[in-house]
């Protein structure tokens, strides 16, 4: 584990990728600090974090790109696989690189509000929770992008898609005015999901019965739900989006409510999300 | 010690591998040999971990593959088809991620840097990006990382293939370099290269062992070629008299060439090949007839796998103590390739 984590430290030295994803964030989080603490004078750092989460949707797949696509690409996971170490050691350990790429604008970030509070009062706790958990809800996008470039050999495709993924997380609650609340929307959105769901298990598993009784207890689930009790559904499909976004629940720290429940959720998302990659690069043995 | 038993890799209702089995003691170089796609590189990657197989085990020194892969692939080095290189490192820090990796930590792991460097040859580049290397130097970078951690197995999986001659005798002088200290495996699907290093050669086709010998016995099988062809300056009349004085039972086939010679090739149906040329060479220096070329054709990997595969030897032709049974061997014509092997081997 060790020896990938010092390896991919060193890739990532030795290529831009670090730097420019370092020099984004520095950047997005310096002209936030402008804008409200300096130009606008307001002493909230956290409203310069919620403005820069935005950055996350860029440099994130910037990031996680080529992680493990690449490895793909070279051929290099054979040499992977041949080493007497574990798929989960290998993740783990550019994982862990990752987070330390990422740790070292984070340090910077850290020096904010102790320089401000030379100059007025700032409240350091809400500040340097909210820290914390920018720097965990990033930890869990990382994760999801290391998911999403372990399912392809192609690079850009893996960019293109967590950006979406991202993306689409960032503006889930906005969008989430605009779906149908009804019982039947939320009904048939769910049937589509399931499909969708399907579909996944089917091509990580080229199980076709196995899909075909996940899809079908679902889907039954689902009906019998609906048939029984409509109203359950109600609501439900905004409601889910909205509990999914990660950015949502980042604002509660912004706004001075530190959310244990919420810090649980990044950690599951991360783990959950570094999981399907050990998966998916194992599968790749399997055929 | 690798035990390899009733192995088996099928993709759907394709069987990629299909009911391997074989032993492979310590200290000896073994040559895998079949065509294309006849399972040489799924089998090696299922002994080396990098694949799943469907069926069967494959233990290394007692450590099963696939229950104690850790232990196991400690006491393998392996270099896939394409060299697993990153490419935008040098041979220097690649090499020590890899030895890193296999457990291999501070001053031991500078050792062996520098011993596999210089065994590999690696001196003059080990400080240039592998992405600036060519091909033979890549190579070696790929068998230098397959050397760390001092496996007793090392495992090649067509070493050679796509490098110039040069490159090619450098490669083969480094593996049987390797014999010495190491049990060698490594995938061909060119004969004479297996039977210039190898101690032992395994073929495989359709995912099958259709024989497991010694390259001697091989090449003995290989030698009993029957067909011979020669080029003579002489009258179409004066050649069917020279044939049909001949002792020995043979088939022919004239042609004429453009500048007055005629090229013979002779099917050879009981009788020896150098009764046969030595008749041919007699009878034309006789009639003051000049012999322009005179050649007993060898045949080539692919026929021994059609006699092997297509006579109804199906089901293994290598009896139990490993011996091939019965060869009958077609020839072929001698194409640039086979010629250029040649050249490399006659170096």
């Amino acid at each position: 584990m060790t020896a990938v984590l010092k390896h991919e430290l060193r890739n990532y030295f030795h290529s831009l990728t670090a730097y420019v994803f370092g020099a984004f964030l520095l950047a997005f989080v310096g002209i936030g600090a402008m804008l409200y603490n300096i130009q606008a004078a307001v002493s909230n750092f956290e409203f310069v974090l919620s403005f820069g989460c935005l950055v996350f949707v860029v440099i994130v797949p910037i990031l996680t790109m080529r992680v493990i696509a690449e490895e793909r690409k070279q051929r290099t996971d054979q040499l992977l696989h041949a080493l007497p170490i574990t798929t989960t050691q290998v993740i783990i350990g550019k994982y862990l690189a990752l987070l330390a790429v990422y740790l070292i604008p984070m340090c910077l970030i850290c020096l904010y509000p102790l320089i401000f509070s030379q100059y007025g009062d700032v409240y350091l706790l809400t500040s340097y929770g909210s820290i914390l958990a920018f720097f965990i809800m990033g930890a869990a996008l990382i994760a999801l992008g290391v998911f999403i470039s372990s399912l392809t050999d192609n690079q850009g495709f893996a960019a293109g898609i967590g950006i979406a993924v991202i993306l689409l997380n960032y503006y889930s609650v906005s969008l989430s005015e605009y779906v149908s609340s009804t019982a039947e929307g939320s009904a048939v959105v769910l049937c589509v999901l399931i499909l969708i769901l399907g579909a996944v298990i089917r091509h990580l598993t080229k199980n076709s019965i196995f899909t075909y009784i996940v899809c079908i207890a679902l889907t039954a689930a689902v009906v019998i739900t609906y048939v029984v009790d409509a109203a359950k559904f109600e609501g439900l499909l905004p409601g889910i989006m909205a509990k999914l976004s990660l950015f949502e629940r980042f604002y509660g720290f912004v706004n001075g409510n530190f959310d244990l429940t919420s810090i649980v959720y990044y950690i599951t998302v991360a783990i959950f999300s570094l999981f399907l990659s050990v998966q998916s690069m194992e599968k790749r043995r399997y055929n | 010690m690798i035990t390899v038993e009733h192995l088996a890799k099928r993709y759907g209702d394709f069987a990629a591998v299909n009911d391997l089995s074989f032993e492979i003691e310590d200290g000896h170089v073994y040559g895998f040999l079949g065509p294309n796609g006849a399972g040489k590189s799924t089998t090696m990657n299922i002994m080396t971990g990098c694949l799943s197989a469907t069926e069967g085990h494959v233990r290394i020194d007692g450590y099963d593959i696939f229950e104690e892969p850790e232990r196991a692939k400690k006491l393998m080095g392996y270099l896939p088809e394409q060299p697993p290189l990153y490419m935008n490192e040098t041979p220097m820090e690649y090499l020590k991620f890899v030895g890193e990796a296999k457990g291999v930590k501070g001053r031991e792991l500078d050792r062996q840097i520098e011993s596999v460097i210089s065994q590999t040859r690696l001196e003059n580049v080990k400080n240039r990006l592998i992405s600036n290397l060519s091909k033979g130097y890549r190579q070696r970078v790929g068998i230098a990382q397959a050397l760390l951690g001092n496996p007793g197995v090392i495992i090649l999986d067509e070493p050679t293939v796509g490098l110039d001659p040069i490159q090619i005798i450098e490669i083969r002088d480094l593996i049987k370099q390797l014999g010495q200290e190491h049990t060698v495996i490594l995938s061909s699907h060119i004969l004479s290269e297996v039977q210039t290093i190898c101690e032992k050669v395994l073929i495989i086709d359709k995912g099958k062992l259709v024989a497991f010998d010694e390259p001697e016995n091989l090449e003995k099988l290989l030698m009993a070629s029957n067909a011979v062809s020669f080029i003579a300056e002489a009258e179409i009349d004066e050649i069917n008299e020279v044939m049909e004085e001949m002792e020995a039972a043979v088939d022919w086939q004239m042609e004429k060439q453009e500048n007055g010679s005629v090229r013979v090739d002779i099917k050879i149906e009981s009788g020896e090949v150098s009764d046969v040329c030595r008749h041919i060479f007699f009878a034309f220096a006789q009639r003051e007839k000049a012999l322009l070329e005179l050649t007993s054709k060898k045949a080539n990997l692919e026929d021994v796998f059609l006699e092997l595969t297509e006579s109804g030897m199906d089901t293994v032709a290598a009896d139990k103590n490993g011996k091939v049974n019965k060869l009958d061997i077609k020839p072929t014509e001698n194409n640039d390739a086979e010629w250029m092997e040649r050249q490399v081997d006659d170096k």
